[in-house]
């Protein structure tokens, strides 16, 4: 390829207003306000249906909603879920009704963020919510467990409570109806 | 009172020094005055490179160092700790001696040439009489320095930083110490405290007979400052050090302190080389106007010190690197013919001193600016036009 040079006129030869130019160009830069944000005290707003770390989340009355039914742990491309079924032993605390995790970790190293989780949940149990910055000094503590899951989650207000639906339904179902024969 | 304030560090040695018994006196003063030399400028060193760092943050848009103290004032203090603690590496192949030698070598001639520079009235540690040769003659030992950090360090892109580095100082320091002697010229001494003191007064009680307000000396001027900018290594000549090009240059294979140390020698030279400037063109510690000469002298030049570093500062926030053809064209076929066209209209200008029919300063003026700015267009002109110059050819491009 061949470029030709351009014709420069007198000014231009004179390259000192190019120069001079240049030093304006700076100076404006110098006195413009600043965008830098200083990241760990401002942080910039997460938007709606961001992808997060996933969390497992409580009712309103504090029932951890999952149910175990291990579709995440299935569906989860990098395998990032285990899952521990409680068996057949009886939650006293939640009765009859559904079942509950014994353990859920998920191993925020290997997790992709993809949603899937969020997506399978028949129970809306799992959500990714806005944490963006995990960090650790170990491997070991990058696998959150149940516990902490739950706490980081917190509580999903939402209007439909299964679980009393169902207690009510099992309570109903102790009584025989009587009056009805 | 002003007088005492203005005289006040003279004032202050000859106290301390007269405190000591006569034998200790004539060691004393200059210990006083070297330590005096270090602690200033080793402080504006750590200065410069928090204000040069913030400046070129802000030329970016960034907001440059904040974290270690309030506003990032802290941060030399962190620099220092973190070169002080890394490790010293010297490389197997290297030539031990000389890689040790090198930063070393690169500080202490910087450190001599201050000896001769007047920072206020009366304040020079040694009044030389020929004092602009002797800083000329140590600063010229850095160059050596620079060689030896690239020779030693067994490594090809610091032995071609290295031979870059020699290449420019050695064509720019040419023009730097001749467009200094039309001002040895005009002013008729080698020595500096002189030199200032011939730049005393001012023309109609209010323009200051500064050296800069002469034909010669604003080109003299602008031609010293591009030459200075080239001899301390810095943007847009920072060919040497040309990082996306040979990593570091000379740099490459020191660490810690060493590393430290040239980067002291390479900002203790810009100091130098921008009070140099000062002294010959901006009139020393002189007052640019006649109702602020009760301002202690040594303020005066401090501020015109800072004023230069800003300077330099915003030029390289400002201009991008050149090539080494490119540099080396601009030194030898377009300062050096333009430093001498400037000497005669310095020994034009010193000449016709004596006219004295009425516009003979304007005449003066437009006569040595014409001749000044003729050269100037036609070297452009002939540049441009020069043979070889014709339209490029980029082989390997579509």
């Amino acid at each position: 390829m061949i470029v030709p040079r351009p014709q420069l006129n007198f000014w231009e030869r004179l390259y000192l207003p190019a120069i001079w130019n240049g030093f304006k160009v700076t100076l404006r830069h110098f006195f413009r306000k600043k965008v830098t944000m200083q990241y760990p005290e401002e942080r910039w707003v997460v938007p709606p249906g961001y992808r997060g770390a996933p969390y497992l989340v409580q009712d309103p009355t504090g029932r951890t909603k999952c149910v175990s039914c291990q579709l995440c742990e299935f569906v989860c491309p990098p395998k990032a879920i285990r899952i521990v079924p409680p068996g057949p032993a009886v939650d006293p605390a939640a009765g009859n009704v559904e079942k509950r995790p014994r353990e859920f970790e998920i191993d925020m190293l290997r997790c992709i963020f993809c949603g899937l989780c969020e997506e399978v949940c028949p129970e809306e149990a799992i959500f990714l919510l806005q944490d963006y910055s995990l960090t650790g000094t170990r491997r070991e503590e990058m696998i959150y467990d149940l516990k902490k899951l739950l706490a980081l989650g917190g509580v999903h207000q939402d209007k439909i409570r299964k679980w009393e639906r169902k207690a009510r339904e099992a309570e109903a179902q102790e009584v025989f109806p009587v009056g009805r024969t | 009172m002003m007088e005492t304030l203005d005289q006040l560090f003279v004032l202050l040695k000859r106290w301390v020094v007269g405190e000591f018994p006569a034998a200790w006196r004539l060691w004393l003063s200059p210990l006083i005055d070297a330590g005096a030399i270090i602690g200033v400028f080793a402080g504006l060193f750590a200065v410069t490179t928090l204000l040069e760092r913030k400046g070129l943050g802000r030329l970016q848009n960034r907001m440059g160092p904040n974290r270690v103290g309030p506003f990032g004032v802290l941060q030399p203090l962190a620099d220092g700790l973190k070169m002080l603690t890394k490790e010293d590496i010297v490389p197997r192949a290297a030539d031990r001696v000389v890689h040790f030698l090198a930063p070393i070598a690169m500080v202490t001639p910087i450190l001599l040439a201050y000896a001769v520079l007047p920072f206020g009235r009366n304040l020079v540690a040694v009044d030389f009489d020929a004092g602009l040769l002797f800083f000329f003659a140590v600063g010229a030992g850095t160059e050596l320095a620079v060689f030896m950090a690239g020779w030693s360090s067994r490594n090809k892109y610091s032995l071609l930083g290295a031979m870059r580095g020699i290449a420019q100082m050695i064509s720019y320091e040419v023009p730097l110490v001749l467009s200094a002697v039309a001002v040895v010229l005009v002013a008729g001494s080698l020595s500096l405290p002189s030199i200032v003191d011939s730049q005393a007064g001012y023309h109609w009680g209010w323009l200051a007979r500064w050296h800069v307000f002469t034909p010669w000396g604003l080109a003299g001027f602008i031609l010293f400052l591009i030459a200075a900018t080239a001899e301390s290594n810095r943007s847009p000549f920072d060919l040497p050090e040309g990082e996306s090009e040979i990593i570091a240059g000379h740099l490459i294979e020191y660490s810690g302190f060493k590393y430290a140390l040239f980067f002291l020698g390479e900002y203790l030279g810009l100091f130098a080389v921008s009070a140099l400037g000062i002294t010959l063109f901006l009139g020393g510690w002189q007052a640019p106007v006649p109702f602020l000469a009760w301002v202690p002298s040594y303020l005066w030049f401090g501020a015109k010190l800072l004023g230069c570093i800003a300077l330099f500062i915003w030029l390289r926030g400002t201009m991008p690197r050149l090539r080494t053809d490119q540099l080396m064209n601009f030194a030898w076929k377009f300062m050096l013919p333009l430093v001498l066209v400037n000497l005669v209209v310095a020994a034009l200008w010193h000449g016709t001193a004596a006219w004295g029919f009425f516009g003979a300063g304007a005449t003066r003026w437009l006569l040595g600016g014409a001749v000044l700015w003729l050269t100037y267009s036609a070297l452009s002109h002939a540049l441009f036009t020069a043979p070889g110059r014709g339209p490029r050819t980029y082989r390997y491009a579509d």
